[in-house]
């Protein structure tokens, strides 16, 4: 009966219940959604401002730098702030990236069967099988850097882990079920795809975007820890983490800081996403 | 009178593989049926599981297409499956499933899902009001089409796809076992609904099922099955009363009815029939109580024995009567 109760719109807005960890993962990405979204307005110093009388400062040590300085005296808090926004427009670009090319590419091969089917599982198993770190290498040595390219290169990431999902689950959907009931009412491929079999997958798609967005942060890190992912000036989570080792011992808070980012972004997603699939099914709860 | 639908000669093969590296072998699923549905006539379709009916379902409603032989629906063939026009033609023939649960769209509330038909095909009206007049015609509240499929029971589940079935005013259903699957009172509840609508708008109706009960409850004319060859086909009444065929003997005789026992009992040996292995000549002679030499070697084709009544035997064809007299 609570479904029904849903259903139908509430009069007053009423917070779905959930367990304090979701609320905290929730929080967590609002939090970091606003740092990034007002950037500009809130970091204290441009953060490539040097201030070379006040160099290695540490955290909690003078109101002008919360949380301290790094080498060249920049403001790790506005270096933070920073790197959070371009960090997120990377995971964020490259997730949506992949999970729609990897989705639309599953329903293509699940629809049209045969040569185009073995077409996409040639491929899904081409990018299994490759490295994806040397890929990255190789085009962004030859291709030299930007943001774009770098978003569009990890938008090539996990696409086919939502692909195979998607190929499988619609396939069994059109075998047994109430996708072979819609097609025989006459619904366009279009309609059974998009109105039916994407919702009825979606639970499982968002779980495996929560799974891929920490892994192309981490990606992302890496890149910038190897040097090839965001240059210099320009900064990120992993761009910070990967210029902080060599204080690590004499100032591990510039390395500190955006590590932790990661850690908490991370698991808020996969925390949410989990209690999202739930959520996102009718028949539970 | 035309024929609504008309299955002419139609035969379907699928190719299995045993094993790895198992040799290709052609299974014929359906071999050569010919049956007409005249409109507002209810054609029943009996077999056991493995017989074809129901693919001979799926090949009447065009989701596929027949190897050999046509399907002409209402004078014209039945175009390729998945094109505009055979899309176009699912608002005058539909279909209800033997898993409503599977059927239905288990993440929409059940009268969106009534009303869809009505959008695919692009049809103007009040959609909201054809939805709650098709449940009510189901027997099912408005209350009813607020919930969730898994939210109802499975009575209710059937109703709701024959109300989605019935939406667009078609002119033939195809029932594929829509009963199987419910409990005992409620299949005679869902039948009486078959009936009811049936007879209310002047139905073309294929009902497949492996219940002889519930056959002969619906259908006017009944079709048996045997392997992909319909071996017995005739009035409902005449079925029932006499069966010629031995295997529609054995069936009927299986079936329970009330009152004395008008026909002995007939029990069946061997093994059940397995379209991957299908004997040579008549495929019903092993198991057959009164097969001849010349069963194993020749199959008898469909014919008639008596006024709209047809068999598919040796004993029954009019030379072998010659003979015997």
């Amino acid at each position: 009966m609570t479904d029904i109760a849903n259903a139908t719109p509430a009069p007053a807005l009423r917070l779905p219940r959930m367990p304090w960890y979701v609320a905290f993962g929730m929080g967590w990405i609002i939090f970091v959604l606003a740092v990034a979204l007002l950037a500009d307005v809130i970091t204290p110093y441009v953060f490539t401002a040097m201030d070379l009388k006040y160099r290695l400062v540490p955290p909690f040590q003078t109101w002008a730098h919360p949380l301290g300085t790094d080498e060249l005296g920049r403001d790790v808090l506005s270096r933070l702030i920073v790197s959070i926004r371009i960090s997120l427009l990377i995971a964020f670009g490259a997730t949506v990236i992949s999970a729609v090319l990897g989705t639309t590419l599953g329903f293509l091969a699940a629809h049209f069967r045969g040569i185009v089917e073995q077409a996409v599982l040639m491929l899904a198993d081409f990018q299994a099988a490759l490295p994806f770190l040397i890929l990255a290498l190789s085009v962004l040595a030859f291709f030299g850097n930007s943001l774009p390219l770098l978003i569009g290169l990890m938008g090539l990431y996990g696409w086919e882990r939502y692909a195979r999902i998607a190929r499988g689950l619609a396939i069994s959907a059109s075998a047994q079920g109430y996708a072979t009931a819609i097609t025989q009412l006459g619904a366009t491929p279009q309609r059974v795809y998009l109105r039916h079999i994407l919702p009825n997958i979606a639970s499982t798609l968002i779980v495996s975007m929560t799974l891929i967005f920490p892994e192309v942060i981490l990606l992302e890190s890496g890149l910038s820890f190897l040097g090839l992912g965001v240059q210099p000036p320009m900064t990120s989570l992993g761009n910070m983490v990967g210029y902080g080792r060599e204080y690590i011992t004499r100032a591990a808070w510039i390395m500190l800081c955006p590590a932790t980012v990661i850690v908490l972004t991370t698991l808020a997603v996969s925390l949410v996403g989990d209690w999202l699939r739930d959520r996102l099914d009718p028949t539970l709860g | 009178m035309s024929a609504l639908l008309d299955l002419h000669d139609i035969a379907r093969s699928y190719v299995t593989r045993k094993g790895l590296f198992g040799q290709r072998k052609l299974v014929r699923a359906v071999d050569g049926i010919s049956l007409t549905v005249n409109p507002g006539e209810t054609l029943g379709i009996v077999g056991e599981s493995g017989s074809g009916k129901s693919t001979l379902g799926r090949m009447a409603l065009g989701l596929e297409t027949p190897d050999e032989g046509h399907v002409t629906f209402d004078g014209a063939p039945m175009p390729s499956h998945g094109t505009p026009a055979w899309r176009a033609l699912r608002r005058q023939m539909q279909m209800v499933f033997q898993d409503p649960l599977g059927a239905l769209d288990r993440r929409l509330p059940v009268i969106e899902q009534i009303i869809e038909p009505l959008i695919i095909h692009g049809i103007d009206g009040d959609h909201r009001r054809a939805g709650l007049t098709a449940l009510s015609a189901v027997g099912l509240s408005a209350d009813h089409g607020l919930r969730y499929p898994h939210e109802l029971s499975g009575g209710q589940r059937q109703r709701v796809v024959i109300a989605r079935a019935l939406i667009t005013d078609p002119r033939l259903l195809v029932c594929d076992e829509p009963v199987s699957a419910l409990d005992v009172s409620i299949q005679a509840q869902v039948v009486n609904l078959l009936i009811d609508l049936q007879a209310a708008r002047g139905l073309g109706m294929v009902f497949i099922s492996h219940d002889l009960r519930v056959v002969r409850q619906i259908a006017a004319r009944v079709a048996v099955m045997y392997l992909g060859r319909v071996v017995e086909e005739a009035a409902a009444t005449d079925l029932f009363r006499a069966p010629q065929h031995p295997y529609t003997r054995a069936l009927v005789s299986a079936a329970p009815s009330p009152g004395p026992r008008r026909i002995e009992r007939v029990i069946l040996t061997g093994e059940p029939p397995n379209p991957a292995a299908r004997p040579t000549g008549c495929a019903f002679h092993p198991r057959c109580p009164v097969a001849l030499p010349r069963c194993r070697t020749e199959a008898p084709a469909l014919s008639r024995i008596a006024p709209g009544h047809a068999a598919a035997c040796h004993l029954l064809s009019p030379a072998a009567k010659v003979a015997a007299r």
